[in-house]
């Protein structure tokens, strides 16, 4: 709304763009004037204390919360604007849960094929190759006719990151992606993460992994009362003194 | 005529008979019931429609028809829909729409509170993917209320198995007019009416248990 106060550099490359964006649930203010920007490619780490507004900064992305002011494109799109496509839109972004959100009803060979059949009109050997291509890269074809409710929750995630890559998306948004799950399994996760990330995908990733975001992230951001209060490389932030509540959070997530 | 002690012969004699009322019951519970379902399904999405104007003329439809005695609903169809329509439906027909419109009134709020009972998620879950407002119910949202609320459905079948026997009053010969027919034709009341409670008593229970079973098989999952 207010450009002369953009003062971060959103006129880049960016695949993912945010200027100024507000949200209100009523009175409440869940997104303040949040202004980013992702380039192609690049991985962003996303953290912050809980109810900080970082699964509403992932869902508004790709138009799963509508927003009220300032302006969201990806890919050259807007995402706000009322003649968007946003089925296909969203179909170009791949998404991942919490809590995997696997459609319980089929098993993990049709959750797989459903989009790539109903929204990129693959035919079903075409669809069931390219599922059966991702399930060999989480390692899970041995799986593949069974239902969610029989996988453990690492493999279940497993499945819901191939769902989302078999659509060829351009970019993979993930809302605490290992945080619902038993400590054993979440490197088996993140390992699958850690290969996409190498691979180029550009990727934002709401999570409290340290670990992961100074391995493989290139910027964290770190959100309070929705704003974002930091939007650093994981160089400066990891390096660098920081404001009074990022700091004690930082230091109470880096410490378990 | 005389009717000294219990003679359940006649029973046995009118099987044939009492089976073709059974006949019409049961076709009038399974179309009633597929109406109900299919026009219920329409009316729940219009109530959780976006647009104001859809959700609140299907939130009035199904306040009204609940609040209205079946037997009331069925006289309108079958003595007032012929007024406006200038002739007759038929009698069949007329109960049968009856059945379909008063049912769907249930329906629609036994679809309602199942697509409201699928986790918030997995309707995200399938809009991320790209699936359309439509796609995403058909695939994702409605086979999962559907099972949700298979119990609360069969249930709701046993009712409407029931309330068949309202059909007398139009002069349609289900199980219970059959047996009644009999009953006074014959003068064998007590052999009739105690022969119909317990048919009717049977394929209930059989029905709740079939309830009981399938509820005992989500549980599980
Ligand atoms: N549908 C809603 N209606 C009203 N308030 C909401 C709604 N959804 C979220 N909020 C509020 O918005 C704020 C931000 O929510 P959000 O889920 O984005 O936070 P978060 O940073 O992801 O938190 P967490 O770490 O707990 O997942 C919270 O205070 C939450 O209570
Ligand atoms: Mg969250």
């Amino acid at each position: 709304m207010n450009e002369t106060k953009d003062t971060t550099s959103t006129d880049g490359v960016g695949i993912i763009q945010m200027r100024h964006v507000s949200k209100w649930y009523g009175d409440f203010q869940v997104l303040a004037n949040c202004t980013t920007s992702v380039d192609k490619g690049e991985v962003v780490v996303i953290c912050g204390p809980s109810g900080s507004g970082k699964s509403t900064l992932i869902k508004v992305i790709n138009g799963l919360e509508p927003f009220q002011e300032g302006t969201i494109t990806f890919n050259g799109i807007s995402v706000g604007d009322r003649t968007t496509n946003l089925p296909k839109l969203r179909s170009q972004i791949g998404m991942v849960f919490q809590n995997f959100e696997l459609f319980p009803h089929i098993s993990i060979m049709q959750n797989i094929k459903l989009a790539q059949m109903k929204v990129l009109g693959r035919e079903d050997n075409q669809a069931r190759n390219r599922s059966m291509e991702l399930l060999e890269r989480v390692g899970l074809t041995d799986q593949r006719d069974k239902f969610p409710a029989q996988l453990s929750g690492g493999q279940q995630q497993r499945v819901a990151i191939a769902r989302g890559l078999a659509m060829d998306p351009m970019a993979m948004l993930f809302d605490e992606p290992t945080s619902a799950l038993d400590p054993e399994m979440i490197n088996e996760v993140l390992d699958v993460m850690t290969e996409l990330a190498k691979e180029g995908m550009t990727m934002m990733v709401v999570s409290h992994e340290m670990g992961f975001a100074k391995r493989v992230a290139d910027r964290v951001i770190f959100m309070d009362q929705g704003r974002i209060v930091e939007d650093a490389t994981k160089d400066d932030f990891f390096g660098t003194p920081r404001g009074d509540r990022a700091q004690l959070f930082l230091s109470k997530i880096l410490h378990h | 005529m005389e009717s000294g002690g219990f003679d359940f012969h006649i029973v046995f004699h009118s099987i044939p008979f009492l089976a073709k009322g059974m006949g019409l019951t049961l076709l009038l519970t399974v179309l009633g019931i597929a109406g109900g379902l299919v026009f219920g399904t329409v009316l729940a999405l219009a109530r959780l429609a976006p647009f104001k104007v859809l959700s609140f003329a299907a939130g009035t439809y199904v306040n009204f028809f609940r609040s209205m005695p079946l037997i009331l609903v069925i006289f309108w169809f079958y003595f007032l829909v012929p007024l406006v329509l200038g002739q007759e439906i038929g009698a069949f027909q007329s109960v049968l729409i009856a059945f379909i419109m008063f049912e769907a009134a249930y329906y629609c709020e036994i679809m309602r509170a199942g697509i409201q009972s699928v986790r918030v998620g997995q309707a995200y879950a399938g809009e991320a993917l790209g699936l359309t407002y439509p796609q995403n119910m058909r695939y994702v949202v409605l086979p999962q209320a559907f099972r949700n609320m298979i119990p609360i459905l069969v249930s709701q079948a046993i009712v409407l198995f029931q309330d068949t026997a309202l059909v007398y009053v139009v002069g349609l010969s289900d199980f219970l007019y059959s047996a009644d027919i009999i009953a006074n034709s014959e003068n064998r009341l007590m052999e009739m009416y105690i022969t119909v409670a317990i048919v009717y008593f049977a394929l209930c229970s059989w029905g709740q248990f079939q309830v009981r079973n399938l509820q005992k098989k989500f549980a599980h999952e």
